[in-house]
C-alpha cells in the first residue's frame, strides 16, 4: 500500500480547509450556486435526487483495513448505513448533507483519503486490476505504475480542465479485468525482449459512442510511459472538442483524426515532452514501487482444503481464483446477494470486510469494476474461517461472473441523469435465476444494466446488456448481446424494440434458453453468441 | 397544475413550495401556475431553496402527483429502499412511484 508522503498530506489537508471555507460561504450566501457547482464537484459533491451525493476515490480500488472502516464510519455517521460501490472502483454515499461534507473530507483525510477528482473533467481515478500483486498471469505489479499515474494527474495544472472527463485504466495480464479498452487511455504492461513496457490503447469508452480503443503503440519502454501517456493527453487537450459536450471525449478526436493520425501527432509531440524530463528517475520509481512489495507470504503454506461442507465448496469453486503464491487464493466477497441492490454494503458489512483483511489479507482489500471487494491474499487454510464469517453477514453469495452478479447503476432510484430505474431490474432478474445450480449451468454470463446512455452500468460491455430509456415519460429497456470489457473487448448490438420491467426480464431469459439449447460442449454464453450471431436470439426474443 | 421544487440547501432534502414555505412533502404543494419562477428567483436568493425548477403535475385524491417519474421518485425517495423513503411503513407506496 502507498503511504502518504509530508506533501501528499499537506495537499489533501489543504484541499480540505479550502473546501470547509468554501461550504461556509455558500451556506452564508456569499457566493451562488452556479460558482459554488464547480468547486463542490471537484471536491466529488454531486447533487442527486434526493440528496447530496458524495463519490470517494479508492485508488485503483486499493485499499487498506482501516481506510476500509472509515468507509464505514462515514456510512454509518454521515450517511443512512450504507454505501455504493461503483464501477469506477469507487464508493459513493447518497444521503449526505452539505453541511457535513467538510467534516466527511476531513475524516477521509486522517486515514489517507479524498475526494478529489472523482467529478469534473480533470483525470479521474486511475483504475486498474483487482487481482494486481495475486495474479499469476502479470508480468508486473500494475500498481505502482498506477500510483505514478495517480501522483502525476493529481492537480496536474494542464490536464485540469481537459474537453471532458478522463480515465486511464493499468493493468498487466493478458486477461483483462478492468475493461481496460474501454477506457480513454488503456495500459498493458507487457515484457518485450527482457524489457518492461507498456502496450497503449486510446479512445474506448461507453457512453452515447461507445468504442473500443484501437492500438496506438505496441511498446514504449517503461523509462518514456509517462512522456508517451502526457503526450497523448497533450493532443486531446490541443484538438479535443470543447464546443460539444457530446463530441468532447477523446474517442471523438480518434475517430475524426484516425488512429494513424493521433499516433503521429502523439509522437511527434513525444518527441518534445520526453525533452521536459517528467519520468522518474529509478530511485524515485523504486521508493513507489517498494509500498507495493510482495507481503510475507508464509513459506510452505499448505495447499489443502476441506471441501467437505457442500456450500463451502460450491462458494470456493465459485468466488475464490489462484494466487501466484502456493498456499494461497484471491477471494472474492459478492456484493450481490439475493434481493440485495448491486454494489451496496451496508456499515457493518463494510466494518467485518475490514477487519478480514486485517486478520486474513495482510491487511488489503481492493475493489472490483463489477461492484465487488476482493481480499487478494489469503491462506488458503483460512478460507473456511472466511467464508463463515462472510456467511453470517450476508457475503457468501457464491455467484461471481455468473448471471446474477449484475452490473447496475443506481438508475432513476438515485441518480439525475437516469431515464429509467436499474436495481428493481437487476433485482428481478436475480430472483427469476435465483436457482444456483440452473446459474452455474448457464456458467459466466456478464449481464450489465445503465438507466442512461451515459453508461455508468457498462450495458455496451455486457454479455448481456440492458438500457433503461425513457419513452414517452415511461420506463423502457432495450437488451442488447455480445458485449465484452475483457481482453476481447467488443461492443453489444441491440436486438430490436425494448420492454417494460416485466419483459426485460422475461426477454433475457428467453436469450439464456436459447444459448443453452444451442450451445457446444464447454461454450460460454458469449461463444454461442459469436459462433451463432444475433438472429436466434432476435428470433427467441421477438418471435 | 404546475409545482416548485427543490433542494434544501444546507441538508439537500427533496422540497416542495406550499405558498408560505417549503416542505418535504409532495402533498403539502401547491399549484403556483405561472408564477414558479418568480417564487423560485426569491427563494433562492433568499438560500430557502437550491436549484429550484417548476414541474407539471396532476391532482389526485392523495394530493397532487408529479406527472414525471423522476419527480414522483424524487418525492417519495428510492423505491428500492422503502425504509428510506417518506413512506417506510407503507409496503405499497412503490406503485404511486410507477
Amino acid at each position: 500500500m502507498y503511504k502518504y508522503d509530508q506533501y501528499d498530506q499537506a495537499i489533501v489537508d489543504a484541499r480540505v480547509a479550502e473546501f470547509r471555507d468554501q461550504v461556509t460561504r455558500r451556506l452564508a450566501g456569499k457566493i451562488t450556486e452556479d460558482q459554488f457547482k464547480p468547486l463542490r464537484l471537484m471536491n466529488g459533491l454531486y447533487l442527486q435526487l434526493h440528496a447530496y451525493m458524495l463519490r470517494v476515490a479508492v485508488p485503483y480500488g486499493t485499499l487498506d483495513g482501516r481506510q476500509m472502516r472509515m468507509l464505514g464510519h462515514i456510512a454509518r455517521k454521515y450517511d443512512r448505513g450504507y454505501g455504493h460501490f461503483t464501477t469506477r472502483q469507487n464508493i459513493q454515499y447518497n444521503w449526505i448533507k452539505l453541511s457535513d461534507a467538510p467534516d466527511i473530507l476531513a475524516d477521509l483525510a486522517t486515514v489517507e483519503m479524498h475526494a478529489i477528482q472523482t467529478s469534473g473533467n480533470c483525470i479521474r481515478n486511475i483504475s486498474s486490476d483487482q487481482y494486481a500483486g495475486a495474479a499469476a498471469d502479470e508480468v508486473a505489479d500494475p500498481r505502482p505504475w498506477a500510483e505514478l499515474l495517480r501522483q502525476w494527474s493529481s492537480f496536474h495544472p494542464e490536464f485540469s480542465y481537459l474537453p471532458r472527463k478522463f480515465k486511464i485504466a493499468v493493468i498487466a495480464a493478458d486477461e483483462d479485468r478492468a475493461a481496460m479498452r474501454l477506457h480513454d487511455i488503456g495500459i498493458q504492461l507487457v515484457e518485450r525482449d527482457g524489457k518492461l513496457g507498456g502496450k497503449i490503447f486510446v479512445g474506448g469508452g461507453m457512453g452515447r459512442t461507445p468504442m473500443v480503443a484501437p492500438e496506438i503503440k505496441d511498446f514504449i519502454g517503461a523509462e518514456d510511459l509517462l512522456s508517451y501517456v502526457e503526450a497523448c493527453l497533450r493532443v486531446y487537450n490541443r484538438y479535443g472538442r470543447r464546443d460539444n459536450i457530446y463530441k468532447a471525449r477523446i474517442k471523438i478526436l480518434l475517430h475524426e483524426l484516425g488512429a494513424d493520425e493521433y499516433r503521429r501527432q502523439v509522437e511527434e509531440e513525444f518527441v518534445l515532452v520526453k525533452a521536459l524530463g517528467i519520468d522518474p528517475p529509478q530511485a524515485e520509481f523504486d521508493r513507489i514501487a517498494a509500498y507495493f512489495a510482495p507481503p510475507a507470504f508464509e513459506a510452505g503454506a499448505s495447499d489443502a482444503i476441506d471441501r467437505s461442507d457442500p456450500d463451502f465448496a460450491v462458494w470456493l469453486d465459485q468466488n475464490v481464483k489462484a494466487h501466484k503464491q502456493p498456499g494461497y487464493a484471491i477471494v472474492n466477497i459478492s456484493l450481490k446477494p439475493a434481493g440485495g441492490i448491486p454494489g451496496d454494503a451496508s456499515a457493518e458489512q463494510i466494518d467485518l470486510m475490514a477487519d478480514l483483511a486485517e486478520r486474513y489479507s495482510f491487511d488489503e482489500l481492493r475493489v472490483t469494476h463489477a461492484q465487488n471487494i476482493v481480499l487478494p491474499h489469503v491462506r488458503k487454510a483460512d478460507l473456511h474461517m472466511i467464508w463463515q464469517a462472510l456467511h453470517e453477514a450476508g457475503l457468501a453469495e457464491a455467484n461471481l461472473d455468473l448471471i446474477t452478479d449484475i452490473i447496475a447503476c443506481p438508475g432513476l432510484d438515485y441518480c439525475s441523469l437516469a431515464n429509467a430505474r436499474s436495481i428493481p431490474v437487476a433485482q428481478k432478474i436475480a430472483d427469476r435465476f435465483a436457482d444456483p445450480v440452473r446459474q452455474r449451468d448457464l456458467g459466466e454470463l456478464k449481464l450489465k444494466i445503465s438507466g442512461c446512455i451515459n453508461a455508468c452500468g457498462h450495458h455496451h460491455a455486457g454479455h448481456i446488456g440492458i438500457l433503461g430509456v425513457d419513452k414517452k415519460g415511461t420506463e423502457n429497456y432495450q437488451l442488447l448481446l455480445g458485449g465484452s470489457g475483457a481482453e476481447d473487448a467488443s461492443l453489444g448490438k441491440i436486438t430490436g424494440p425494448g420492454f417494460d420491467e416485466d419483459g426485460i426480464v422475461d426477454a433475457v431469459e428467453r436469450v439464456t434458453d436459447r444459448y443453452v439449447a444451442l450451445r457446444e460442449e464447454g461454450e460460454r454464453f458469449l461463444d454461442t453468441y459469436r459462433r451463432v450471431g444475433i438472429d436466434p436470439f432476435k428470433e427467441a426474443i421477438y418471435g | 397544475m404546475k409545482l416548485l421544487t427543490g433542494n434544501d440547501l444546507p441538508t439537500g432534502d427533496v422540497t416542495w413550495w406550499t405558498g408560505q414555505g417549503w416542505s418535504r412533502h409532495v402533498q403539502e404543494a401547491v399549484d403556483v401556475g405561472d408564477q414558479g419562477e418568480a417564487i423560485a428567483h426569491a427563494e433562492e436568493g433568499a438560500r430557502r431553496v437550491n436549484a429550484p425548477y417548476v414541474i407539471d403535475a396532476t391532482l389526485t385524491e392523495e394530493g397532487p402527483r408529479p406527472a414525471h417519474i423522476k419527480d414522483r421518485v424524487r418525492a417519495l425517495g428510492p423505491t428500492v429502499r422503502l425504509d428510506l423513503t417518506l413512506k417506510p411503513a407503507d409496503p405499497a407506496a412503490g406503485s404511486w412511484v410507477i
